[in-house]
């Protein structure tokens, strides 16, 4: 019996989560009905198909006039056309921000313009995500974007205010953020093994560590505020990352450096021979790295250099994640004995994100 | 200068975008009312400006006060050319006018255009300062109390029920005033709006009036509706109940004492009835007049008397009921005296009464009548109008004494119309009210039957019956006579001894016409409408008793029109009432015995009959007390106790089968297997789906059986709309569509609120219409509320103990009644009425000496009112100092929106009603010129219900209130187009704006645990 018109409307606005995720992931009204047919809802209430389909277009129609509202939760909050419990907002609006891990994989720091936009349906073609679905995600990245881009202060706490979203999706948004910023390249075949995680992970530590927040220094002009932005690298620190070259120049820092991690090392690890060979390729491709980082090209391949450089020589001298942890730190806390190199502070800034986010990219 | 109207704009926001070059808004507001205009600053290029006006202050008479709304309009400010209109807000400053009720009006208001809807939201607050003035001959009614609640409100206690009010207002509609010109339609819908609300005003002030002239100071079951005559105009009339309220302090019990009013002075009589002098149909053309036709066949078109059985056709009965429509003082039984009959219309609106005020009922009394419309000369005087429901009314009070019956409660009115066709309806139940009440002091009489089932025992006189009827003695006493079916429109009574559970039994029915114009598809009408109340009554009948019920409460029939169909449906709520008979069952015949097949075939169905009934028992857990006959007494034989599954609604008379001649010729008693109409029948009875587990359904008040609720409540409205594709439907095709369409409606329902069980469907509304030729709407509202599962065994299981607690408190009340002569009921007549007629004056004057006291009343309570508004503004939902805090962050982080919860019920489950804080009435036009890109008709009608929801939510919450009760949509009136891309929706609804607080609560400050409720989500969502 199908309807001219078939409306359904609740003083407490009525949403069915299951119907919710199946409009979010893109599904149209009638696969939608297929997938809860099968989901035997039916048989819970003795209901029909026609039943249905109409209570799934209600649904798909209330959806749609939130969704204007979903786009600045804030107003989701104090609006009044639809009455909703708090803890069913925020769930609309966490469930409305969350993306699929394979599908930010692919549009990690690229940017998000329309051009990328145009590929979405390649994307979603290889993630198996609907373009609907995919073009919400793409959207939400944007407009999250958008709004923190110029904003001062902690990147997190931001796009926490602003998208009322929880701690962890929040998270993951500053990393998406930072990313699309900075243009890491994350694409290449060499970075395919990593997942969103990882990646998220790293981004969290060089806002935390890398940027000019993460000094938390309040500014000299307006002391009272603070002033700072999450999003971009600390230049200064970039500069003085160039001093850490010292310890590859230099013939006998590098050899004094040796000597004294290898004696750490010594009898702790069946991989004493390989790090033996190689310290002094790793060192320099390490050092390397953090010399170059003031190109804004060489920022965009931070990752890939990293798997290059140190990780790829590692994995084929078949290292375990032990022995990774155990070189890195006595790698990291050697470099304090050596009494030439002054650059401490700015060596343990840059090894302490180096570090975890080798732990982190290292996998067996 | 009796009234000073202050008004302050403080702020907007999520205004629209007006400028596309900025992407903002420079937005300023105008504040109107009457003819004064004052306007705020233009703040300047801002979608969320702060204006902080001034107050704006308007010094009126309170007669306007009543009659206009406040008109909040926001423009975009536009150098170069005219301002470009926001939206408006109309505020209804009517709550202000009574001191009971709110006291200052401050919150956010959606800003509503009729093109675009719902456009950002505006803050404003509105105060109102009345002096005191003591005019007699004022024009206003500031202080009258105005409920949608059909009972006696919660936190009141009725003093008095004076009786009918009723008012009609009519106009020329401006929809129809650009006949030359290009129809605007922003301009024609805003005048719509501004002109509904202004008679709306007018009406109640009106009523009010006449409520003062009585000496009530409220109105109880105020029903507003308005007619859209087309270009005939436009009416909008009210009727309601008249009763002297006393507010209870919190904690004492409310007393159930309850006087009538025995009458109103002479004058004021004249004053109620503006039409009662003899004024003469002039307009309209009166096709079927009401009263006269003296054969039961013609008389048939316009009324109808129920319940079923209790045809209105037998001939001499008839006669007799219809020649003395006039006011006879002579009760039609010598049982009971009526003061009634000394009122104009002895009518209530009310549904549920205070215990012991309703002795007997009689049944369902109804009257239709069939009415062209014609233009409205002379707006001032609406004689036809009102002439045409004093016809009805009158009628309806004479099927009223014809059931030996001197009242009339659970009265309600409506129209239909297509065109130039109306259909005035009205119907209600033929009660006898107690004496006891007439008159405080005068409480001499005892009812001689236990309470719980009292009202069951028959009115009318035994051996003069109006009608053919069985009659057993009562279940419960075994003294009095009861019938075997009992149909009203009332809520079923809170004392009734109630076996099981109740259920929604539905009647519909479809029948096509011929389409036609004028005084010609008048008569095609009328003559069709006899046909479709039988059928109605006969499904009803039959449903209830494969339901194994014996009685219906809260009936409502209602018979829509449409150019070439008429649609019928019939809404009731099923009960087994213990102190009636035992339903027989239904059993099917056929016509030729001989043919071997066709037995076999009426076994299987008489089979699938009988297990249905066994099934329904079990389903609503009917199981009766096993009675011993020689108790029963019953002058029935056996088997004909089991009634046969009729295409006639009465058992046994001769008379029917005379009517079933006029319109059949052949035997219709017994239902026959090759009789395509009766398997019809019987198919629709069968595809009744029972409801689902955990589910039930009631179109009444309270669910009979159910009485454990849990708190929580979700109210909802749903319209569907039918395009019939086949152009040469049958009838009965029809039928099945339709019968489907309301039972596909009803699984949604269960459907969608599965979440909720166990759960129960209140105040089921349905409303059709037909409102194109091919199209069917069905418009629904109602409340689903859960209730604790394992409790409700435990209180059925507890409910004669109860029932006893309920009597002996009763018996308590007046213990000296218990003394007096219990058999004394017949002797009673004259010395009522000379108490009456004795002690009139001495009441005419307290009448007048109380008026001076709420005036007085209302001027203390107006100056003290200062200090009330300075609290309510520190808790009010959104006070100024938390506004300007939100607004100063940059985002509106936090929740600020009050939780405002509606119901069609009179109360909210687990709460106390502590303040009544005026009446909601609403009146929206929403348009649309891209229907397409609004959703289609579906998503356009969404939005705007939302809309509708959202910005009563909005006016309740900015008078301090937390939900409204007793809420309707009267009108859900939908025009599409989809070829030009266009629609167009009307809808009007109303209710009891309150505040409430959870039971459990000591000292209620509801406003402050709102705060603290949504400021915690708040901060919840700000961190």
């Amino acid at each position: 019996m199908t309807m001219e018109l078939d409306v359904f409307v609740g003083n407490t606005t009525i949403m069915d989560e299951e119907v919710y995720q199946l409009w979010l992931d893109g599904y149209t009204v009638n696969d939608a009905v297929k997938v809860r047919m099968d989901g035997g809802v039916m048989e819970e209430c003795e209901a029909s198909a026609d039943v249905l389909l109409s209570d799934t277009m209600d649904q798909y129609r209330t959806f749609q006039m939130c969704e204007r509202l979903l786009h600045s939760p804030s107003k989701l909050g104090n609006q009044l056309l639809f009455q909703i419990p708090p803890h069913r907002q925020a769930m609309l609006i966490e469930r409305y921000y969350t993306f699929d891990d394979a599908f930010v994989r692919e549009v990690l720091g690229k940017k998000l313009s329309k051009g990328t936009k145009k590929d979405l349906d390649d994307i979603g073609a290889k993630t198996g995500v609907t373009l609907k679905s995919c073009r919400r995600q793409f959207d939400n990245f944007k407009r999250v974007f958008k709004v923190v881009e110029e904003l001062k202060g902690p990147l997190v706490e931001n796009i926490r205010h602003h998208f009322l979203l929880s701690d962890k999706l929040a998270r993951d948004y500053a990393a998406i953020v930072f990313f699309a910023n900075n243009r890491f390249e994350t694409g290449k075949r060499k970075l395919q093994y990593l997942t969103f995680q990882d990646f998220a992970f790293c981004a969290g530590q060089l806002i935390s560590n890398w940027t000019v927040g993460a000094v938390g220094e309040p500014s000299v002009l307006f002391p009272s505020f603070v002033c700072y932005m999450d999003v971009d690298l600390d230049k200064e620190f970039l500069q003085e990352l160039k001093e850490l070259k010292v310890l590859i120049t230099d013939k006998d820092l590098l050899d004094q450096h040796k000597s004294l991690v290898c004696t750490a090392l010594r009898g702790k690890t069946k991989a004493f021979n390989e790090m033996e060979t190689n310290f002094k390729n790793l060192s320099r491709g390490l050092v390397n790295i953090a010399a170059k980082l003031t190109n804004t090209k060489d920022v965009r391949d931070f990752f890939i250099d990293l798997v290059e450089k140190f990780i790829e020589p590692c994995r084929s001298d078949r290292w375990t994640a032990a022995d990774i942890r155990l070189y890195l730190t006595h790698y990291n806390n050697s470099a304090h004995i050596l009494d030439t190199f002054k650059h401490q502070v700015v060596w343990d800034r840059y090894m302490g994100v180096v570090k975890s986010c080798i732990f982190k990219m290292y996998h067996d | 200068m009796p009234g000073k109207l202050k008004a302050k704009i403080v702020a907007g926001r999520h205004l629209p975008v007006m400028d596309r070059a900025s992407d903002l808004t420079d937005a300023f507001v105008e504040v109107k009312f009457g003819n004064t205009t004052f306007k705020t600053d233009v703040c300047h290029k801002s979608l969320n400006p702060q204006w902080n006006s001034e107050w704006f202050k308007f010094e009126v008479d309170d007669e306007d006060l009543q009659d206009e709304p406040l008109q909040v309009t926001v423009l975009d400010h536009d150098t170069y050319s005219a301002n470009d209109a926001i939206g408006k807000v109309y505020i209804d400053i009517d709550p202000l006018l009574c001191s009971e009720a709110a006291s200052v009006i401050s919150g956010w208001f959606p800003i509503y255009d009729t093109i675009h809807g719902i456009r950002g939201e505006i803050n404003v607050l509105v105060k109102v300062e009345l002096f005191n003035d003591l005019n007699r001959f004022r024009q206003s009614s500031c202080g009258v109390k105005f409920f949608c609640t059909t009972s006696i409100p919660r936190c009141y206690r009725a003093v008095m029920v004076h009786g009918f009010v009723e008012e009609l207002v009519v106009n020329e509609d401006p929809e129809y005033q650009w006949i030359d010109r290009i129809r605007t339609p922003r301009a024609s819908n805003e005048a719509r709006q501004r002109l509904i609300s202004l008679m709306s005003g007018e009406l109640q002030r009106k009523i009010g009036l006449k409520v003062l002239e009585m000496g009530g100071n409220a109105v109880v079951g105020y029903l507003q509706c308005f007619d859209l005559e087309g270009e005939s105009g436009l009416v909008v009339r009210a009727i309601g109940t008249a009763c002297t309220l006393d507010k209870l302090s919190s904690g004492s019990a409310p007393n159930t004492n309850t006087h009538m009013h025995p009458n109103t002075a002479p004058a004021s009589n004249a004053c109620n009835s503006p039409s009662k002098d003899g004024k003469e149909p002039v307009f309209g053309e009166d096709l079927t007049s009401s009263s006269g036709p003296p054969t039961p066949f013609r008389a048939l078109p316009t009324t109808s008397s129920s319940p079923p059985p209790f045809s209105p056709s037998k001939p001499c009965s008839r006669q007799s009921s219809s020649s003395d429509t006039d006011l006879s003082l002579t009760p039609k039984t010598g049982k009971n005296t009526c003061f009634f009959y000394l009122q104009e219309f002895p009518f209530f609106t009310l549904t549920s009464f205070p215990p012991g005020f309703l002795v007997h009922v009689g049944g369902v009394v109804s009257a239709r009548s069939v009415k062209l419309l014609d233009r409205i000369h002379n707006p001032d005087e609406p004689e036809t109008r009102d002439a045409w429901w004093e016809e009805i009314r009158q009628e309806i009070k004479s099927h009223a004494k014809a059931l030996g019956c001197h009242a009339v409660v659970g009265y309600s009115e409506s129209t239909s119309i297509c065109e130039e066709v109306c259909i005035l309806s009205a119907s209600g139940t033929a009660a006898i009210l107690n004496p006891r009440y007439m008159r405080e002091g005068s409480q001499l009489e005892l009812e001689p039957s236990p309470p719980s089932c009292g009202f069951c025992h028959i009115p009318y006189d035994e051996l003069n019956m109006p009608f053919p009827a069985q009659l057993t003695y009562c279940y419960l006493c075994r003294r009095q006579k009861v019938p075997d079916v009992l149909f009203t429109t009332i809520d079923l009574p809170p004392e009734a001894a109630v076996t099981g559970k109740g259920c929604l039994i539905q009647a519909r029915l479809c029948r096509l016409k011929k389409k036609a114009q004028g005084e010609v598809n008048a008569t095609a009408i009328s003559n069709l409408l006899p046909f479709m109340e039988y059928e109605l009554h006969t499904q009803l009948m039959n449903k209830l008793k494969l339901r194994s019920m014996n009685s219906l409460f809260g009936l409502h029939i209602q018979i829509s029109v449409g150019e070439n169909m008429l649609l019928g449906l019939a809404s009731a709520t099923g009960v087994y009432l213990t102190a009636l008979p035992a339903p027989g069952g239904i059993q099917i015949a056929g016509k030729t015995p001989g043919e071997l097949s066709n037995e076999h075939h009426i076994l299987t169905i008489q089979k699938r009959i009988n297990d249905t009934i066994a099934k329904n028992k079990e389903l609503y857990q009917i199981n009766p007390p096993e009675l011993t006959e020689e108790v029963v007494g019953s002058p029935i034989p056996e088997p004909r106790q089991r009634s046969r599954l009729f295409r006639s609604h009465s058992e046994s008379s001769d008379e029917v089968s005379e009517l079933d001649l006029s319109h059949g010729k052949k035997d219709a008693f017994v239902l026959e297997i090759d009789d395509t109409d009766a398997v019809e029948d019987i198919h629709s009875l069968l595809t009744d789906a029972p409801t689902p587990t955990g589910f039930y359904s009631c179109n009444t008040e309270i669910m009979p059986g159910i009485n454990n609720w849990t708190s929580g409540v979700q109210m909802f409205t749903s319209v569907r709309v039918f395009r019939l594709s086949n152009a040469n439907l049958t009838n009965q095709g029809l039928n099945k569509i339709f019968t489907d369409l309301c039972e596909n409606l009803l699984k949604s329902f269960y459907f969608k609120l599965r979440s909720m069980i166990p759960c129960c469907l209140c105040q089921l509304n349905f409303t059709v219409a037909v409102p194109e030729e091919e199209l069917i709407q069905v418009t629904v509202t109602a409340v689903a509320m859960t209730f604790d599962k394992d409790q409700t065994q435990e209180k059925t299981a507890d409910k004669p103990p109860t029932k006893g607690g309920s009597e002996t408190e009763e018996q308590l009340q007046f213990p000296l009644e218990l003394c007096a002569d219990s058999s004394s009921a017949n002797c009673q007549p004259t010395s009522k009425i000379s108490a009456a007629s004795v002690d009139y004056g001495s009441f005419a004057d307290r009448c007048s000496t109380w008026l001076e006291l709420l005036r007085l009343k209302a001027h203390t309570m107006r100056r003290g009112s200062v200090k009330t508004i300075s609290s309510l503004e520190r808790c009010s939902p959104l006070p100024e100092g938390r506004s300007r805090s939100l607004r100063s962050s940059r985002s509106f982080g936090g929740s600020s929106v009050t939780v405002v919860k509606m119901t069609p019920l009179s109360f909210l489950p687990g709460t106390r009603i502590i303040k009544y804080l005026g009446i909601i009435n609403m009146f929206f036009i929403r348009e649309t010129t891209s229907l397409r890109e609004e959703g289609g008709v579906s998503g356009f009608l969404h939005t705007f219900i939302a809309e509708v929801f959202s910005m009563v939510r909005a006016h309740v919450a900015a008078l301090g209130g937390n939900a409204v009760v007793s809420y309707s949509m009267k009108e859900c009136m939908l025009m599409e187009n989809p070829n030009k891309n266009q629609a167009q929706c009307l809808i009007n609804v109303s209710g009891d704006a309150v505040i409430c607080v959870r039971e459990t609560d000591q000292e209620p400050t509801p406003s402050t645990t709102n705060i603290g409720h949504t400021s915690a989500s708040a901060t919840d969502e700000a961190t």
